[in-house]
């Protein structure tokens, strides 16, 4: 089954009328589409204009690829089912999102080879037929980093957090842990990608 | 800002405040890490109510920069919440609820943490930005978005 959805809050004309044609074209009748109440009703896949988690949880599951919004939600639940995902960004000159947010998180997270990038309506059909080349992949775990999560445990107990382990051994106070001054950034992304789900300093 | 009510304050409380969709996957990736507190949640859908159903639930309504009443309405909710559950510690993924949220809890003794989504990747979130000042924890989550003044990179939900 193909899971097509728009996420929880508007709608996405664009990326539905793309995923109907591509699969009438296709004559796949395996598509489900969330569709977010759009005006566009599709007319040749199954749809529904919301789901509860649990349904969201449960289509996801049965599904073999997820077509998406580049919203995190949508992506972050894929990779958790280690699901194949084909995101198309919504764009701001269609008012799809009020800013172009979510080009910047697609080609971010397409550059780590997580997710498959269509960048457009024309582009959709070939990463579909791509992703459906492609089997399930590990799934990654179900809470944040232990850097993130040990971070928020030493916030709790009003200990020392350690900001940033970029920087040197001799900024940082006697107790070793509490650092005086912080680094402004490092270049590299951040990589969770399945080969390398550890970010530098982040996981074990 | 301090309202003088500190020592009323639940010591292993924690407020998890996010509106729907990626904030609120967000968020739950993060709960783990109060698995010694009582995790109190506020968001913006009552269906998320079923993923959480061992844990105390609110309901608020979503609110953009552009809609002053449904802002006014959500702070005020946001605020008796607050008042009522007295958490010691209130965190948010976002958006405007969770810049309310910080925002109150602060001013009602909570110590707070922002967590900027993962999806502003060239710059952090409007809310997030706002939120600096009442964050006692200040995160984006990617390393070319910390800054020393903060906000500060610890880690992602990923």
């Amino acid at each position: 089954m193909i899971f097509a959805t728009v996420g929880s809050q508007e709608p996405f004309d664009r990326l539905i009328r793309a995923v109907d044609e591509w699969a009438a074209a296709r004559a796949r009748t395996d598509v489900l589409a969330q569709i977010g109440g759009g005006a566009f009703r599709p007319k040749y896949v199954q749809f529904t204009d919301f789901m509860d988690p649990s349904e969201f949880n449960q289509v996801l599951r049965t599904a073999s690829i997820v077509v998406a919004h580049a919203g995190m939600g949508s992506i972050i639940s894929a990779l958790e089912l280690g699901k194949p995902i084909v995101v198309m960004p919504r764009l701001a000159e269609f008012r799809e999102t009020r800013n172009d947010h979510q080009v910047a998180t697609a080609e971010r997270f397409g550059a780590q080879g997580r997710i498959i990038v269509a960048n457009d309506e024309q582009d959709l059909p070939q990463k579909l037929d791509l992703a459906l080349t492609l089997g399930e992949t590990a799934r990654i775990d179900t809470q944040a980093s232990p850097r993130l999560i040990a971070t928020l445990r030493a916030f709790l107990k009003g200990g020392p957090c350690q900001l940033d382990p970029e920087a040197s051994a001799d900024e940082s106070r006697a107790d070793g842990t509490k650092l005086v001054s912080y680094r402004r950034s490092v270049t590299e992304p951040q990589s969770f990608g399945v080969e390398s789900l550890t970010a530098p300093g982040d996981r074990k | 800002m301090t309202l003088p009510i500190k020592e009323t304050r639940h010591p292993d409380k924690v407020l998890a405040v996010a509106s729907s969709g990626g904030h609120w996957v967000q968020l739950r990736r993060v709960v783990p890490a109060f698995a010694d507190s009582e995790v109190v949640y506020v968001t913006v859908l009552k269906s998320y109510r079923s993923e959480v159903p061992e844990n105390r639930f609110y309901q608020v309504n979503d609110a953009t920069r552009w809609n002053k009443l449904g802002l006014i309405m959500l702070a005020t909710r946001l605020a008796w919440i607050i008042c009522k559950e007295r958490p010691a510690v209130v965190i948010s993924t976002g958006a405007a609820p969770g810049f309310f949220a910080l925002m109150l809890g602060r001013w009602f003794g909570a110590r707070t943490i922002w967590i900027d989504s993962i999806a502003n990747v060239e710059e952090v979130s409007l809310s997030g930005s706002r939120a600096g000042r009442y964050a006692d924890l200040w995160l984006t989550q990617w390393p070319h978005l910390a800054r020393s003044e903060g906000p500060h990179y610890a880690g992602s939900v990923l």
